[in-house]
């Protein structure tokens, strides 16, 4: 099983990147379950939410306490919220920021984590550039696609495509390509 | 149809395709999206000669459901904790009267302190309103029970609650395969009322009975309740033999027969326990589980029966009687009334509680040795009730405990916590 926490921000839409990374793992055929941890609803609250990808259908509904993959969609989280709580030894981490990790105050952390198994992207410029709001979601899960083989991007736009119409959708499908072409390998 | 789909969106489509020609709701938390998904679909014209009325509160709701279901209409809302207690006068004269209206309850913990999160507090607020309430596991049967649900309150001529836990089912995305329109017509067909509101054939419906015949119509209520016993597993098998998934029946038994431990429970906590159970067999441990789909009627025969070989039981509920211990715990008890079975109490996930494999491990771990106080508080933290209790006898005015809590736990100073 392959389980995914996403920190961000209310108004980030950190659900939704939940909601569309399951539907785009049913779309690769595998089962999937995506759980919002709901806060009091407000724009800036740290929220979280979470993913797990299988095989087999999935019958736990606790919480993801011990990630596979986090991704942070607000690096200031880092110092609000235990982001790291649980992270798998072989975990990896993926984080939207313009910054290089050594700005990010993150070291010890850093120091668990095998090679190659961080990385960053520019989520919010992107969705700026191509879709002309500063939601990171979509970026993400484009990102993602180029870093896992457990997904593909077509599969992120068909997810995209589920939960938008209109000019939003072909607004995110394209910041979820250009962040598949970004992603750096830290 | 085999969809990623959230809980609510499922529960939605698997209701439009009752057929329902009347539904009333108001917006309550974590329901909401259930009715906003079907409002959607009746406006898109995809449910064919449904209204869907919104109402100022939840007691209009109820109160709009009386009236089209006494009219002969198949008729259904949602709701979840306060709104089911603003509802509740409504609740029982729609019971009351016979009238076969469906409600999916959204489990959510009733306030003060408010709380938006899942625990059973609405539902069990309702225990006694003589409606039948049918409890889910999962999104499919979430979906898959609400088709019952309608079947289930026409044949019995009673209001049904489907209750599913909120946000943890409302909310999640998983895998569901809706029920689609030939197969429900198939199992239900149109409603054809026991009782119908008609100015040319005029009846009173909700006559005052007094003290010479109560008691008699009561235990009609009760002997109605007793006839859905065979209803329901009737129905759930010839939901299967159509749609091929078991998703209904009175209780169902995770391997529990034969094991000198068996947990007893209900709703969405079932999964996550299946898994622990799973580890525990693995290391030898005889313990199995049941999950209870019919809470009202409960089903005291079927439960016993299942429980014959059992050295102890745990009951896990998301619900307190205040002042007394478990609900469901009590209601196993009675089950048991003549059998020398230990039953262990065992309350938790209030308040939307995470209930994780570790906690329920460590809990099981004292249960299977008879080590659990009674009733036992799931994943308390002891330190914070004492640091309250002490502060609350030391303080001439101490003010609210709810705040002083969620103070002492952001690391306040005790001061701080202290009214001025």
């Amino acid at each position: 099983m392959f389980q995914v926490r996403i920190h961000g921000r209310g108004g980030q839409g950190v659900v939704t990147a939940a909601e569309m990374l399951s539907i785009a793992a049913f779309e690769e055929g595998k089962h999937s379950q995506a759980i919002p941890s709901f806060g009091s609803e407000r724009m800036g609250a740290p929220v979280v939410a979470y993913v797990r990808i299988d095989d087999d259908p999935i019958e736990i509904n606790e919480p993801v306490l011990r990630p596979d993959l986090l991704i942070i969609q607000d690096p200031t989280l880092f110092h609000a919220v235990d982001v790291f709580s649980g992270l798998a030894e072989e975990g990896f981490l993926l984080i939207n920021t313009t910054r290089g990790l050594d700005e990010l105050h993150i070291d010890a952390a850093l120091e668990r984590l095998p090679a190659r198994h961080v990385y960053t992207v520019a989520a919010t410029e992107l969705a700026m550039q191509h879709l002309g709001r500063p939601t990171p979601n979509t970026a993400l899960l484009g990102a993602l696609t180029a870093l896992f083989e457990i997904l593909q991007l077509d599969s992120v736009i068909t997810a995209i495509n589920d939960k938008f119409s209109g000019d939003i959708a072909t607004g995110n499908i394209a910041v979820a390509r250009a962040a598949h072409d970004a992603v750096h390998t830290a | 149809m085999l969809q990623q789909i959230e809980g609510s969106a499922a529960v939605a489509q698997a209701v439009a395709a009752c057929r329902p020609q009347v539904i009333a709701a108001y917006p309550i938390t974590p329901q909401t999206h259930i009715v906003e998904g079907l409002g959607d679909l009746v406006k898109r014209g995809l449910v064919e000669d449904c209204q869907f009325l919104n109402v100022e509160s939840e007691f209009g709701a109820m109160s709009v459901c009386i009236g089209s279901s006494a009219a002969g209409a198949r008729t259904y809302t949602a709701t979840s904790s306060q709104g089911m207690l603003f509802m509740m006068e409504a609740v029982y004269n729609a019971s009351g009267m016979g009238l076969p209206i469906v409600m999916t309850v959204g489990n959510r913990a009733i306030g003060p302190p408010i709380n938006i999160w899942n625990d059973w507090s609405d539902s069990m607020a309702a225990r006694d309103a003589a409606w039948i309430q049918l409890f889910v596991e999962d999104n499919q049967q979430a979906a898959d029970v609400h088709v019952q649900a309608f079947r289930l309150a026409e044949a019995a001529s009673l209001p049904v609650m489907v209750c599913m836990d909120g946000f943890i089912l409302t909310h999640a995305y998983t895998r569901v395969d809706v029920p689609e329109q030939a197969a429900v017509d198939r199992f239900l067909p149109p409603l054809e009322p026991r009782q119908v509101l008609d100015p040319e054939a005029p009846i009173t419906m909700g006559a005052m009975v007094g003290p010479e015949a109560f008691a008699e119509v009561r235990f009609l209520a009760h002997y109605k309740q007793l006839e859905a016993l065979d209803l329901i597993p009737a129905h759930a098998a010839e939901f299967e033999a159509i749609f091929g998934r078991d998703s209904g029946g009175l209780l169902k038994s995770f391997e529990a027969d034969g094991k000198d431990t068996v947990v007893v429970t209900m709703g969405s906590v079932v999964g996550t326990l299946k898994s622990v159970l799973a580890d525990l067999r693995a290391q030898g441990e005889s313990i199995g589980l049941l999950s209870i789909r019919s809470y009202r009627p409960f089903p005291r025969e079927q439960l016993a029966a299942a429980l014959a070989g059992a050295k102890r039981v745990i009951v896990f509920e998301k619900s307190l009687a205040v002042g007394m211990g478990g609900i469901l715990a009590a209601d196993v008890r009675m089950a048991l009334a003549d059998r020398s079975i230990r039953v262990h109490s065992v309350i938790g996930g209030l308040g939307g509680r995470p209930i994780t494999r570790d906690n329920l491990r460590r809990m099981l771990d004292k249960g299977m040795r008879d080590e659990l106080e009674e009733p036992h508080f799931h994943d308390l933290d002891v330190s914070v009730v004492q640091r309250e209790l002490e502060r609350l006898h030391e303080i001439q005015r101490p003010g609210p405990s709810a705040e002083a809590i969620l103070l002492d736990i952001a690391g306040a100073p005790r001061a701080a916590r202290s009214s001025k």
